[in-house]
């Protein structure tokens, strides 16, 4: 069994010990453009994940032979032709869903995680256990975008996933959304809390 | 072979083969995909028409037949409202066209029959907070009042900017007039809830949405202001 957890310890740890977002507080700028509502968020979360892994992939295959003075170029080049390849395959098999995540695929690219997990990972480790990482990672990110996501939407719009939850009743009584949720600085405010608990529980 | 990754002739070639290698797969999955891409987009632009003119494709019809079946006419006019010969009113980019002054533009028209008698759905283009806005307005059969509208952006803030393509926002514009009282073009305000300008038609604005608001009313004034002739024409038949 030790075995086992040891081989998974890439996917396993990047989602609370050693969290992208709230312990290598990495990533922040897209957790705070996307977490207005869930449902950008979740999508988000899908994105990174593909790209994520799948670059992790590549740059571990070609690891042996990427010159050293020129890798980071390298691993822009990769991320960079597989956000464009996602993206032109979306345009034409699946329209709606890429009208959707037009923003969002031009955000990938500059998300730090991505280039963080290929210097500090992929280039030292094998194509599974970067595989492993970058899920993980993506996970990781994904887990604190939804909770941020979850909170703004529910005190800022009254609505998760879009549908009402907050009942008419409420209202009528004097309640209102806070529009300050919906404003980027509340999400700093929220991932901020989310690592006050994460550090409260890890000592 | 161990290979010296150090070695400057290495790294050259290597990035050179690269860069090759990957413009290479980019170009080829462009040209692959790009009839694909191009029908997509012109049924997009057919299902924005039409969602304008409160028309929803209902899972068994393709939108190009709902569109066959709906648009009846679609022709281009100048700001005289004449019509103009020889220009495709689908291919006509509205983008561009805001670009040029308003007598010298081509004004696109899709007459579009719908269950509530005739509508004229025209192209509106514009700005927002971070790249082009865009939408469609279908004006009643009197010229006077909006029917539906519908708008589309390519990269406003999701959340905010970006709800002006859900109906919550694009619905408060039916029946609203774009002429005052006495019969000078005025389009509709977008202004903060809250706000109620006297004598002037308009709807609430995005919360958390200003500069794209505020892109939706400078687009539907400049956008809509060359159509003047032609809507008051529409009046008179």
């Amino acid at each position: 069994m030790g075995s086992i957890r040891k081989r998974l310890e890439p996917l396993i740890n990047p989602l609370s010990n050693d969290n992208p977002v709230i312990v290598q507080i990495l990533g922040i700028c897209s957790a705070l453009a996307v977490t207005a509502k869930l449902q950008p968020a979740v999508v988000m979360t899908i994105s990174v994940l593909a790209v994520l892994a799948l670059s992790n992939v590549i740059i571990s295959l070609m690891r042996k032979t990427i010159p050293t003075s020129i890798r980071i170029i390298v691993q822009l080049v990769v991320v960079a032709a597989l956000v464009v390849i996602v993206d032109q395959i979306l345009k034409a098999w699946n329209y709606e869903v890429s009208k959707q995540l037009s923003v969002f695929i031009g955000l990938i690219i500059t998300n730090c995680i991505i280039m963080g997990r290929l210097e500090a990972f992929a280039l030292n480790n094998s194509p599974f256990e970067s595989f492993l990482d970058g899920v993980g990672n993506a996970l990781g990110y994904g887990i604190i975008l939804v909770i941020v996501a979850f909170f703004r939407e529910l005190f800022g719009s009254g609505t998760l996933w879009g549908y009402q939850v907050i009942p008419q009743a409420l209202y009528d009584l004097g309640y209102q959304n806070n529009g300050m949720m919906i404003l980027p600085p509340m999400a700093l405010i929220t991932v901020a809390c989310i690592i006050w608990v994460h550090n409260r529980k890890a000592k | 072979m161990k290979i010296n990754k150090e070695n400057n002739v290495y790294t050259v070639i290597y990035a050179a083969v690269l860069v090759v290698l990957v413009g290479f797969i980019l170009a080829l999955v462009y040209q692959l995909l790009r009839p694909a891409q191009l029908e997509n987009i012109a049924n997009d632009t057919k299902k924005q028409i039409l969602a304008a003119a409160l028309i929803f494709p209902t899972g068994d019809e393709t939108v190009s037949d709902l569109f066959e079946k709906h648009i009846t006419d679609s022709y281009c006019i100048n700001s005289k409202g004449d019509k103009l010969t020889g220009v495709n009113a689908m291919d006509v980019n509205m983008q561009t066209e805001i670009k040029k002054n308003a007598d010298e533009r081509e004004l696109p028209v899709f007459v579009c029959d719908t269950e509530k008698g005739t509508k004229y759905v025209v192209p509106v283009a514009g700005a927002g907070l971070w790249g082009p806005i865009w939408g469609y307005i279908a004006m009643d059969s009197n010229g006077k009042d909006i029917y539906g509208a519908y708008f589309g952006h390519q990269g406003e803030t999701p959340g905010l900017g970006a709800e002006i393509e859900k109906p919550a926002f694009s619905d408060q514009f039916r029946g609203k007039p774009i002429f005052g009282s006495d019969g000078t073009f005025e389009s509709v305000m977008v202004v903060k809830k809250g706000q109620e300008p006297a004598g002037r038609s308009y709807v609430n604005a995005v919360s958390g949405g200003t500069i794209t608001s505020q892109g939706v009313q400078k687009m539907l004034y400049e956008s809509l202001s060359p159509y003047t002739e032609f809507f008051k024409s529409l009046d008179k038949r």
